[in-house]
């Protein structure tokens, strides 16, 4: 059952009585890794989760954050990486309708969907369908059921072969006054379940998800749940009405562990104590036992508290939206998860034991591979004759290639929110009626989080900011999913702990508090753990909506201008070659090598460098700016001018101060911007940079991309290699450039 | 009584569910695979199959583009 | 004017419909499935979304909903229909236009921006453009290729019934068509979302030339 002998003698020692079946099943799926948080719920507590904005941090079904006017943001991202392996159509397509839930739990209407994927090398056949399979879920749920798929991630890397991660990050709107709570109040309240059926779906898919996939894990597909995106839109809009005219006391999604999950928690934080009756649950198939009951994880499925002269109400209108509606227990006094079948107690546990999962405080230990690893010469490295075609193949990896093909199959402008379509560095949406909008993105870090994971976890945290700067965005809010590999093996313990100590400091300092979240750990197969990848999902808030940035060069003639860190190509950087290549794509990408120790961020300094960059396009001097991020500062420019169908051209000398040229070009290195501005915007430009580091780089026009002699590319072509359809076929790579 | 409902793309409409498909099966490795459609098989339990082809007519196909046959299977 | 948008079960453009009817200056009216009663509409919007899930087909479970019978009489009577995207759908199933819309040739779903021309300007919901005007606007569904046979086509085409053409064809659309309307030229369906771009806050408001032409069309 996935319960260890000391978790076995801990349930006889509170309940002082050997369980039944039906109880033992009920600490199974509770204390396990994905809803216990066992292993990791003591690292958790190092987050930051207040701020001024806050208006509820973890603990609830999502976190809530003011953006102004009374509107507040609900949101939250979950893993569904086990079913995704699995079966990945189903598996993406039901982690889209369980954070959907999560946010409707609150009382928001779901109004933006983003999702962090990760992948093994597309050469292979079982990669490209997993990533082609997941793609097409997340389209198939998110666009049925009526929620924009605004934006996301994504990264191929061979530690994700087989076990590919699909985070899930939902966004909704809200009143502050209208936010609901989940605690379960009031002996003699109703307890209603709305929604679909109930079957065998994903019975214990809770300790399934805390497992590490082996091939077995194959034959457990009926373990996967599958999503019906129709009834879920019918959910959202049943019980958003429901909520509307008053009637629901308290409630809550059911997600892992079914029944048994959402009733004892709405009973913990009441206080109180729920019964079932498994025999009133409306079923989809005969001969279902109490505890599947108890534990089946069918989809589609809310639970409410409801006064009992409010229950004809709820059930009318649950009707009206063609959905199950039924009455299946009761809130009573006596604090116990009491599950009754016909009339007879089959079952009680009190509910507060069940959310009290053992935990585990493992030695945080440095892994030897680390010293390897982070070694890296430089010498050795053949440098590249053509830079030309090294950009031209960096630009057309998988990594850094444009996501139009998979954004194009997601609706993403349904509901007439979405102010910046995907491609750009974060979502832009509007809140209807007023001039207020906000921004979101997901990024993730997995190579740098292996190759450092403190560092790799600041850094991550530190990319979405910078990404929701860009736009024009203030970043206020963070909600991540903690992927790693097995917590009971001393590296993967190190690397948790690690991470999360880095995004710690990473959101202190950038005043950016984490108020939800999820953990999947046992990320491994039978050839080892995925890099430890932590992801972050950033809201930001924007006073006026209709101001804001994307990286596309708008107009010929801009100055174009790299602010922060200067790149080495001109000039007088500080960093080391090796350094500036640790991690960095072009070392993955050309040579074909994960190594190096990348520089840690001077958090405070990138802060004061995008708060900047954020207070110029507020101030609407600049409508033009990009992060720079993988593939360093050339990648950046080359993604500006594809977008824009603009060129840019640097005439200047590039002075390269005994550094390769390689590594000047392609180097990365952390908390850089590149803005455009028309050039009778240049002089308020400068006095707005006054104290910072920056760089004009060049001139839009044209049609080509030029820095220097270095580099020399048609438009056109830098576009026809980062367009090109991810979903093709992939040949094998060739060699590496040598 | 059971009745089986097949429901297939007209002959000659384009089918692009059938094309996927059979482009697909050779990159399996499944050889000399000329044509393939994709259609819906609909099981249905009824009272009786007198009104089985008004149900094929009205709803389960749409004339335009499919064609079907039923059988009873039980 | 007022003008009724349905709302059938999946529907989910039906609150971003109702939002363009306001944009284009009339009064928005939800009309509910279930409920066989058009409210005294002027004319009225079948909105985009999933109705019933898109089972069985696109808009087969729809066309049999409450709503269908006075909206067909509605529609002999002359009044203004507008089927988008999953609303062109349900009105290809329930016959009041010609042919049937199939899976994309790509076999994915399609969110973009298309290009398109208004072939004519001879219908309701067309009436406010220009002839031949070009306008840029999204699609997104997953069976947005349409196809009727040979003698319908070319009748469309001698009768100047297609009411839209996608200059780049995104979804294998026999003859490119985006758009088509009845014999009467006031029932016409088309894939692309005018509602979508309503606004100029979302980047465009050329779909008000469409929402607006039943307007002009009315003498409003």
């Amino acid at each position: 059952m996935g319960l260890s002998d000391f978790e076995y003698d801990r349930i006889l020692e509170l309940m002082g009585r050997p369980p039944n079946f039906l109880e033992l099943s009920l600490f199974s799926v509770m204390w396990s890794e994905h809803c216990g948080y066992k292993n990791s719920r003591p690292l958790l507590g190092r987050f930051p989760n207040k701020g001024t904005r806050v208006v509820q941090g973890p603990g609830e079904n999502a976190g809530v954050v003011e953006v102004g006017d009374g509107w507040a943001l609900a949101f939250k991202m979950e893993s569904h990486n086990h079913p995704s392996a699995v079966e990945p159509y189903e598996g993406a397509a039901t982690g889209v309708g369980g954070i959907i839930r999560d946010i409707l739990a609150m009382g928001a209407r779901p109004v933006a969907l983003l999702d962090s994927l990760r992948f093994g090398p597309l050469e292979e056949e079982r990669n490209r369908y997993l990533f082609r399979e997941v793609v097409r879920g997340i389209g198939g749920y998110g666009n049925a059921v009526g929620v924009p798929t605004v934006g996301g991630e994504v990264e191929f890397a061979r530690a994700y072969s087989g076990n590919p991660l699909v985070n899930a990050m939902c966004i909704g709107l809200i009143r502050i006054e209208d936010l609901v709570r989940s605690s379960a109040t009031g002996d003699g309240n109703l307890v209603v379940l709305l929604g679909s059926k109930t079957g065998r779906d994903g019975i214990h898919g809770a300790t399934f998800a805390s497992d590490e996939l082996t091939d077995e894990s194959e034959s457990k597909r009926s373990n996967v749940q599958v999503g019906d995106p129709f009834c879920e839109k019918m959910l959202i809009e049943c019980c958003l009405k429901l909520l509307d005219e008053d009637l629901l006391v308290s409630l809550q999604d059911l997600g892992a562990a079914g029944i048994t999950s959402s009733a004892s928690e709405m009973a913990a934080k009441g206080g109180v104590g729920i019964e079932i009756e498994t025999d009133r649950v409306p079923l989809r198939e005969s001969g279902m036992e109490p505890t599947e009951v108890m534990i089946s994880e069918s989809q589609e499925r809310m639970l409410a508290v409801v006064e009992p002269e409010k229950i004809e109400d709820v059930l009318y209108l649950a009707e009206r939206y063609e959905l199950v509606g039924a009455v299946v227990g009761r809130v009573a006094g006596h604090g116990d998860l009491r599950v009754i079948h016909h009339g007879e107690v089959v079952g009680t546990v009190p509910a507060e034991f069940l959310a009290d999962a053992p935990v585990y405080e493992r030695d945080v230990v440095r892994p030897n591979y680390l010293d390897e690893l982070q070694e890296l010469t430089v010498d050795e490295l053949p440098g590249p004759e053509d830079y030309n075609a090294v950009l031209l193949r960096m630009l057309g990896h998988p990594n850094l290639r444009s996501r139009r093909a998979i954004f194009t199959q997601y609706d993403h402008q349904v509901g007439t929110d979405t102010v910046v379509l995907p491609g750009a560095d974060a979502a832009v949406m509007r809140i209807k009626g007023t001039k207020l909008g906000f921004a979101a993105t997901t990024d993730g870090r997995g190579r740098h989080c292996y190759l450092d994971p403190r560092g790799g976890g600041a850094a991550t945290v530190a990319e979405a900011y910078r990404n929701l700067s860009c736009v024009g965005a203030e970043p206020v809010a963070v909600t991540d999913c903690l992927n790693f590999g097995s917590p009971e093996k001393p590296d993967g313990y190190y690397q948790l702990a690690e991470c999360i100590k880095g995004m710690s400091e990473a959101c202190e300092v950038l005043g950016t508090p984490v108020v939800s979240g999820n953990v999947s750990l046992y990320n491994e197969t039978d050839s080892g753990a995925i890099y430890p990848t932590p992801t972050v999902g950033m809201v930001g808030v924007m006073k006026d909506v209709n101001i804001h940035a994307t990286p596309a060069f708008k107009r010929e003639g801009d100055r174009v201008v790299v602010i922060g860190k200067t790149p080495p190509l001109l000039g007088e950087s500080m960093t080391s070659e090796g350094d500036l290549l640790a991690g960095s794509e072009y070392l993955e990408i050309i040579h074909g090598k994960t190594a190096g120790l990348p520089v840690r961020s001077d958090l405070a300094a990138e802060k004061k460098v995008a708060d900047l960059v954020r207070e110029l396009v507020e101030s609407g001097l600049v409508d033009t700016a990009h992060d720079v991020s993988s593939g360093g500062v050339v990648v950046c420019l080359a993604e500006m001018v594809i977008e824009g169908g603009i060129g840019l051209g640097y005439d200047g000398e590039v002075e390269i101060e005994e550094m390769r040229a390689d590594v000047a070009l392609f180097g990365e290195e952390s908390g850089a911007f590149v803005v455009a501005v028309p050039e009778e915007c240049w002089n308020d430009l400068q006095d707005a940079l006054v104290g910072f580091a920056y760089r004009v780089v060049g001139t839009t026009g044209g049609d080509r991309f030029k820095i220097g002699d270095l580099i020399d590319v048609k438009s056109s072509d830098l576009k026809k290699a980062y367009e090109r359809d991810l979903f093709e076929t992939h040949a094998p790579e060739g060699g590496h450039i040598g | 009584m059971k009745i089986r409902v097949l429901v297939r793309p007209k002959a000659g409409i384009l089918d692009p569910q059938g094309e996927a498909v059979k482009n697909a099966l050779p990159a399996l490795g499944f050889e000399g695979v000329h044509t393939v459609h994709v259609g819906r098989l609909v099981e249905m339990e009824v009272e009786s199959a007198d009104e089985v082809d008004a149900m094929c007519r009205r709803l389960l196909s749409n004339p335009t583009i499919e064609e079907y046959e039923w059988e009873v299977i039980g | 004017m007022r003008i009724g948008v349905t709302v059938f079960p999946g529907s989910n453009c039906d609150r971003d419909a109702l939002y363009g009817v306001e944009r284009a200056g009339a009064e928005a009216v939800e009309l509910w499935h279930a409920d066989a009663d058009l409210k005294g509409v002027d004319a009225v919007i079948v909105p985009g979304g999933f109705s019933y899930g898109d089972y069985l087909r696109p808009g087969a479970i729809a066309r049999f909903a409450n709503i269908m019978d006075p909206l067909e009489e509605f529609a002999k009577d002359g009044g203004p229909i507008l089927g988008v995207c999953n609303g062109f759908q349900v009105l290809t199933e329930a016959h009041l236009l010609p042919g049937a819309l199939l899976r994309n040739t790509n076999m994915r779903f399609i969110c973009d921006r298309v290009h398109v021309r208004v072939e004519t300007v001879d219908t309701l919901w067309t009436a406010g453009c220009d002839p031949g005007e070009e306008l840029t606007l999204p699609v997104a569904h997953n069976e947005g290729n349409y196809f009727a046979d040979p003698e319908t086509l070319s009748r469309l085409e001698e009768e100047g019934r297609v009411v839209l053409r996608y200059l780049e064809n995104p979804n294998g659309s026999a003859n490119d068509i985006a758009g088509v309307c009845n014999e009467n030229r006031n029932v016409v369906g088309i894939m692309p979302h005018p509602e979508r771009v309503s606004d100029p806050a979302l980047g465009s408001d050329e779909g008000l030339r469409i929402l607006r032409s039943v307007l002009v069309g009315a003498g409003v």
